[in-house]
């Protein structure tokens, strides 16, 4: 397959990710919608490397796995925390520190 | 014109005590009548007669052709710039300080008598004492900062002295009218001495007299004269500045006889005398110096027609007699206007006193309306008035006539010494003569008003104390014979001409002659005018006087109401002045400068409120425009 | 006495000074005895604060005893190295300028400290931030490097933020907020424009960094328009603190809202601080801006004194009356400075101090009141000369004092300036002259409404007249206003050495250094032809030398000679 297909595949899913964040306000799917986005630079990484030939792109890509994970853990705490708090996990509902 | 300071012997002598006599004085009677009242006029009075005998010993300790001088210490010196705190005695200041010790200390005495029962009599004397102190260093002074100090102090003593009964708002305001007006003059004082200062590097007399004459252009002389006379208005009421005098008349009456009658207000014509070297060289100023005396001799002498408080009439007296000693002074007959200086000083002092014994005895009532008959309880009150009226009026053999009589003739030479007033000197000395009949008109007015008729008051009037009889009585002695004392035994031409230019000394014919007597006996016929038809229209004819008021209906009431001076000087520069501060305050400062920074703050404010409503709080629309922005910044980058 | 002498001459006495009173500060509240609120601990707290400042005062005056007059560069330094990679020292010294601004503030703040029992509540933090005030405005006076001198002076701005700002009337959060914004808003130019010299220093020195004052105005070579505009930066930010009309607004507000310590320590010390910023670098450092600008800052100091004046007339609030006579008596000294010659600028630095004394009495006179009455509205007192004597006595006094009547040091100071700038700015002179007049109508008006006429013995019959312990404030700054009217040589004598060869020294250069014109062979030819302040100023310093040589017969001490 050509770079260019992998790099498509890689747009379409940021795009969905993008819009999922943008328009959904269940913490979990906006959540996913961020792990969506990094997977998809992740592929783009991936694929310019290889497109490169040098793996500089794919070190990149273990950096983005292990922030990725940290995130999702430190994420859920958090989600966890204002779920207790607020019975919901709305995230139009946690606004709190609005001017 | 040679300058006077060239060919004097300088001694050393310690004059510096003569000034501190009276500021100790002051201070010692302040505490001391603390606890004991009556001794504070006591130790004033002696403070002052002590400074009197400082003055005598040092009065004989002068000779022909010396000045004495006391350095002190240096004041201010910054750069090559240095002033001394420096005092000098010459024959001018000889006699300037004789009068003001000598009335002083009468005034002084004549005080114990007059305020024994004030509350505030020791402030009173302490004051008094503290006006002889500054009055002295104006006279003192060997350089133009000294006699400035003097210059201000008076001041200062007299608009506490003026404002002294303060519970009265109206006469606190008169204090403050006296100074204010005073300041006026005395900016332009400190901008005639900045421009000598920048000139010739040094405000010293006996300095300046050798270095102008030689180095001043007209021009320069005639703005620092006529800045310096503007100054002199100021002080010694001339026209401009002339409205704050007879509103000083709230003070006490010994403050206005040796305060606003025989001291402080001929300031201004011994600052003349003593700057004549100045002068001489700026005949343009000499001429205004003659215009604003003579108008203000005649504007005042009109105003004292229609007054009936007996002060006031006094006042306006005063700033008319003023007037005529700047006629001298602006006619270059520096001595003459020092001459009249002193015998005014005897006579008008005397007269004041002689009307605070009236409002005494009538128990503060100051219109002579309701006075009358006086002479019969208070003889000795209404023969020195009598006296001092006679000399006022100029005629011979009192005092004020032989000041009078010179001055008129030094206006009618006038043209030759000093061409910028050669089509004016005659014309001024029928002015002058004019306002000398109304100044024995309405000073008589006020002495028959006051001493003949029958009493039309309520109170029970009284012979005053001692303590006041006595000062009277001496000053009308010198009302009496000082003229003739200082005309003929002293002849204070020949005395001053050691220190000032008097032009030629006459020794002519003896006063005993037979021509004399008749000559001055003829001189003397404003006086005898004014005095007899005075003594006519407020004696034998009293509806007269009433009629004539009537017939000039509104020119009356212009005089009584002091041309309405005051009303424009109110409208002109005093409203609208405070309107500008208030304007200043409110427009400027609050409106527009605190304005325009509260409305940068607001702006601030304002734009932060706008910028607020972005920030949601919803998660959604800042991803939103983290998208936007990052989406903005890739296209900026790829358009470049 | 060898030992003792060698002691002395090593002792770090400027330090010492200058962190005194922030130990004290801090002891303060490590004292566990000083935390109570009760009137016994706050008469502790008092009294150790009195000794801390009164310490201050007495090593100031050992600094006095150390100075040597006719040197004319800063004297008692120490200088070490505090971050050496930007050339940043720690640089204290003390000079003929100085000298005075430093011993009127260490006189001005024990009696600060004595009128403090007005202060009801959290006396010890009012205290504290006194101190560090006093620590703050020493360091500005005594700092010869530019980057401590800005530490110092940013430094001075949060204790008087707090003392407003806690301790304030009622709009003291907006007076206090006006204050520290006007201020921080010069301040920024001034640091923006110190940069722009060091970096212009570094350049022209092969990338060597210093701060300090005097290697910078030796060496640092700028160009006209440089000059301006770095001038204009920092007469910004020492004009908003004189304050200069028209950034003035915020002193008002800031004395109306202080508590009367405040007010004293505004009036007397920190507004000096705008004036002295203009002497110790603007002019140094940029002297052909200063030249430039001089006929519009002598402009703005005379509409200011004018300007000042009308507006005090107006007012209905005793305090913010004085506040505004600030901004007119501040006028004269900004004129007297930038006329630059040697009687304006020593009149101008005389009439710093006079100002400190005599308004700073005048705040201690009002706060004396509003202790009692809890009001400063003129309108409200009335006829208190027969009620409080003493009160009405030390008024009368300090009101002369503050409109320059002869034998008081307003006199010295006023006349000294006028007759100085008259020589430069006759015309702009002979406006501030009206000043004078203006000064009297406000002041007596003042005095006649609150002292004189009938009492109102509803409002006022209760009021006591001043307490032993408030004439113990009063009584040095009575005596100073005799002291510095009737004799004012010593103190001119401590400065003029050091105004006499500063002034030589800026104006040489106002014309020389980076001239934009060639300079013609003849120095006095283009002094002529170039016009302006500079020019004139150095044809003024020159007619000086001229002066000297030629015997003009001056004094009367030489009378002898020229007869």
């Amino acid at each position: 397959m050509s770079t260019s297909s992998y790099l498509t595949i890689s747009i379409i899913l940021f795009s969905i990710g993008t819009i999922g964040f943008v328009v959904r306000r269940n913490a979990i799917v906006v959540f996913m919608c961020v792990e969506l986005m990094l997977n998809a630079v992740n592929l783009a990484f991936v694929a310019f490397a290889r497109h490169h030939g040098s793996l500089e792109g794919e070190a990149a890509v273990f950096f983005v796995m292990v922030v990725a994970a940290a995130e999702a853990a430190v994420g859920l705490a958090i989600i966890i925390a204002v779920f207790r708090n607020h019975r919901s996990i709305e995230t139009s509902d946690a606004d709190h520190l609005r001017l | 014109m040679e300058s006077m300071g060239s060919h004097r012997e300088i001694v050393d002598a310690s004059l510096a005590i003569i000034p501190l006599c009276p500021l100790v004085g002051a201070m010692v009677a302040y505490i001391v009548g603390q606890k004991q009242k009556d001794l504070a006029g006591w130790i004033a009075t002696a403070a002052s007669t002590l400074a009197f005998l400082f003055v005598v010993k040092n009065f004989f300790a002068l000779g022909t052709n010396q000045v004495l001088l006391d350095k002190s210490f240096v004041w201010l010196s910054v750069g090559n710039f240095s002033i001394d705190f420096a005092f000098q005695f010459d024959h001018l200041t000889a006699v300037m300080c004789l009068v003001v010790t000598g009335i002083g200390s009468l005034i002084h005495l004549y005080s114990v008598g007059y305020m024994a029962h004030d509350e505030s009599r020791p402030r009173f004397f302490a004051y008094l004492n503290l006006f002889l102190f500054s009055m002295l260093l104006l006279v003192l002074g060997a350089n133009l900062l000294v006699l400035f100090v003097g210059w201000e102090g008076v001041g200062l003593c007299s608009y506490l002295l003026i404002g002294f009964w303060h519970k009265n708002i109206a006469f606190a305001g008169a204090g403050r009218k006296a100074f204010v007006v005073n300041r006026i003059g005395d900016a332009a004082f400190l901008l005639a001495m900045f421009l000598i200062i920048m000139n010739y590097g040094s405000l010293d007399f006996m300095a300046l007299s050798r270095v102008m004459p030689g180095e001043t252009s007209e021009g320069l002389a005639t703005l620092i004269s006529v800045l310096l006379f503007i100054g002199a208005t100021g002080k010694s009421a001339q026209i401009p500045l002339f409205v704050w005098l007879p509103d000083a008349m709230a003070g006490p009456t010994p403050v206005s006889a040796l305060i606003h009658a025989a001291t402080m207000v001929t300031a201004g014509v011994y600052l003349m005398a003593r700057l004549n070297f100045l002068f001489e060289m700026a005949p343009l100023a000499m001429l205004v110096v003659c215009m604003v005396a003579g108008l203000t001799a005649l504007v005042a002498a009109t105003i004292a027609l229609v007054q009936n408080d007996i002060k006031k009439v006094l006042a306006y007296s005063t700033v008319s007699q003023l007037g005529f000693m700047f006629l001298a002074a602006g006619a270059g007959a520096y001595w003459v206007a020092i001459f009249h200086l002193v015998t005014h000083a005897f006579f008008k002092a005397c007269l004041f006193l002689g009307s605070g014994s009236v409002i005494h005895a009538c128990h503060h009532e100051q219109d002579m309306r309701h006075m009358g008959g006086l002479q019969r309880v208070m003889p000795f009150t209404a023969a020195t008035y009598w006296i001092s009226t006679l000399a006022i009026a100029g005629i011979f053999p009192f005092a004020g006539y032989f000041s009078k009589h010179h001055i008129l003739s030094a206006l009618e030479h006038a043209g030759a010494h000093n061409p910028q007033l050669f089509p004016w000197g005659v014309p001024l000395s029928y002015i002058a003569t004019f306002a000398a009949i109304l100044t024995a008109f309405y000073v008589t007015r006020s002495a028959a008003m006051t001493f003949l008729g029958s009493y039309r008051g309520h109170a029970h009037p009284h012979e005053s104390p001692w303590q006041m009889v006595v000062p009277l009585v001496v000053l009308a002695g010198l009302a009496l014979v000082g003229g003739v004392f200082l005309e003929g035994a002293l002849s204070l031409q020949h005395y001053l001409g050691h220190a000032i230019p008097v032009g030629d000394v006459h020794h002519g014919e003896s006063m005993a002659s037979f021509s004399f007597l008749l000559n001055a006996l003829l001189h003397s016929w404003p006086g005898f005018l004014g005095v007899g038809l005075a003594l006519f229209l407020y004696t034998q004819a009293k509806e007269i006087p009433g009629k004539i008021a009537r017939a000039f209906g509104p020119f009356t009431q212009v005089l009584a109401n002091k041309y309405y001076v005051d009303e424009l000087y109110g409208a002109i520069i005093v409203r609208p002045l405070e309107g500008m501060a208030r304007f200043l305050w409110k427009g400027a400062d609050q409106a527009v400068i605190d304005g325009s920074v509260n409305g940068t703050a607001a702006v601030v404010e304002i734009s932060g409120e706008l910028i607020r409503t972005t920030s949601t709080g919803q998660l959604r629309h800042y991803g939103f425009f983290m998208f936007v922005g990052t989406l903005f910044i890739i296209f900026f980058y790829m358009a470049l | 006495m060898e030992n003792t002498s060698y002691f002395l001459g090593i002792f770090p006495l400027l330090t010492t000074m200058v962190f005194l009173p922030l130990v004290g500060a801090i002891l303060l509240y490590l004292i566990p005895g000083f935390s109570g609120q009760d009137e016994h601990t706050r008469s502790r707290v008092t009294w150790f604060t009195l000794g801390v400042s009164g310490l201050t005062f007495i090593v100031s005056i050992a600094c006095l005893n150390r100075f040597d007059p006719s040197v004319v560069t800063a004297q008692l330094v120490e200088r070490t190295p505090w971050i050496e990679r930007f050339g940043v020292q720690y640089y204290l010294g003390v000079d003929g300028i100085s000298i005075l601004l430093v011993l009127l503030t260490t006189f001005l703040m024990p009696i600060i400290v004595l009128a403090s029992h007005s202060v009801k509540t959290n006396l010890r933090g009012y205290l504290f931030h006194m101190l560090v005030l006093e620590c703050a405005m020493l360091g500005t006076l005594l700092a010869f490097d530019a980057f401590l001198f800005y530490v110092f002076w940013e430094f001075m701005l949060f204790p008087m933020y707090f003392i407003i700002g806690i301790w304030g009337g009622k709009r003291r959060i907006y007076a206090t907020l006006k204050f520290v914004l006007y201020t921080v808003v010069g301040s920024l130019l001034m640091l923006v424009g110190l940069f722009y010299v060091v970096w212009a220093y570094a350049a022209q020195n092969g990338g060597e960094i210093t701060f300090s004052l005097y290697e910078l105005s030796r060496s640092v070579d700028l160009s006209l328009s440089e000059q301006i505009w770095l001038f204009a930066g920092f007469a910004l930010a020492f004009g908003i603190k004189v304050p200069l009309f028209p950034f003035h607004t915020w002193l008002p507000d800031a004395h109306v809202e202080a508590p009367t310590g405040g007010s004293v320590v505004l009036a007397g010390v920190l507004l000096k601080m705008g004036l002295y910023g203009y002497i110790r670098y603007a002019y140094p450092l940029f002297p052909q801006g200063a030249a430039y600008f001089a006929p519009v800052l002598a402009t703005l100091a005379v509409i200011g004194i004018v300007y000042g004046a009308l507006v005090a007339w107006a007012q209905e609030d005793i305090k913010k009356l004085v506040a505004y006579s600030s901004v007119s008596h501040l006028g004269y000294c900004v004129l007297g400075f930038v006329a630059f010659n040697a009687l304006s600028t020593t009149g101008s630095l005389y009439q710093m101090l006079n100002h400190g004394i005599s308004t700073g009495a005048l705040f201690l006179l009002v706060g004396v009141l509003y202790d009692r009455r809890h009001t400063r509205e003129i309108s409200e007192y009335g006829g208190l000369a027969s009620k409080v004597p003493v009160f009405a006595f030390l008024f009368l006094v300090f009101t002369l004092s503050s409109i320059a009547l002869p034998l008081t040091n307003g006199f010295i100071g006023e006349f000294l300036i006028l007759a100085g700038s008259f020589q430069e700015f006759p015309v702009l002179t002979a406006f501030a002259v009206t000043g004078v007049v203006l000064g009297a109508v406000y002041m007596l008006t003042l005095y006649m409404k609150t002292m004189f006429g009938e009492l109102n013995e509803e409002k006022n019959g209760s009021l006591t007249d001043v307490t032993p312990r408030e004439i113990v404030t009063f009584a040095p700054l009575f005596v100073l206003v005799f002291v510095m009217g009737i004799y004012p040589q010593p103190f001119l004598r401590l400065m003029e050495p050091t105004v006499h060869q500063y002034i030589e020294d800026v104006s040489r250069k106002m014309v020389k250094v980076g001239s934009p014109i060639e300079e013609p062979a003849d120095g006095t030819s283009y002094a002529q032809k170039s016009g302006g302040n500079a020019a004139r100023a150095q044809l003024a310093f020159e007619s000086f030398n001229v002066e000297r040589v030629k015997p003009v017969a001056n004094s009367p001490l030489n009378f002898e000679e020229n007869l």
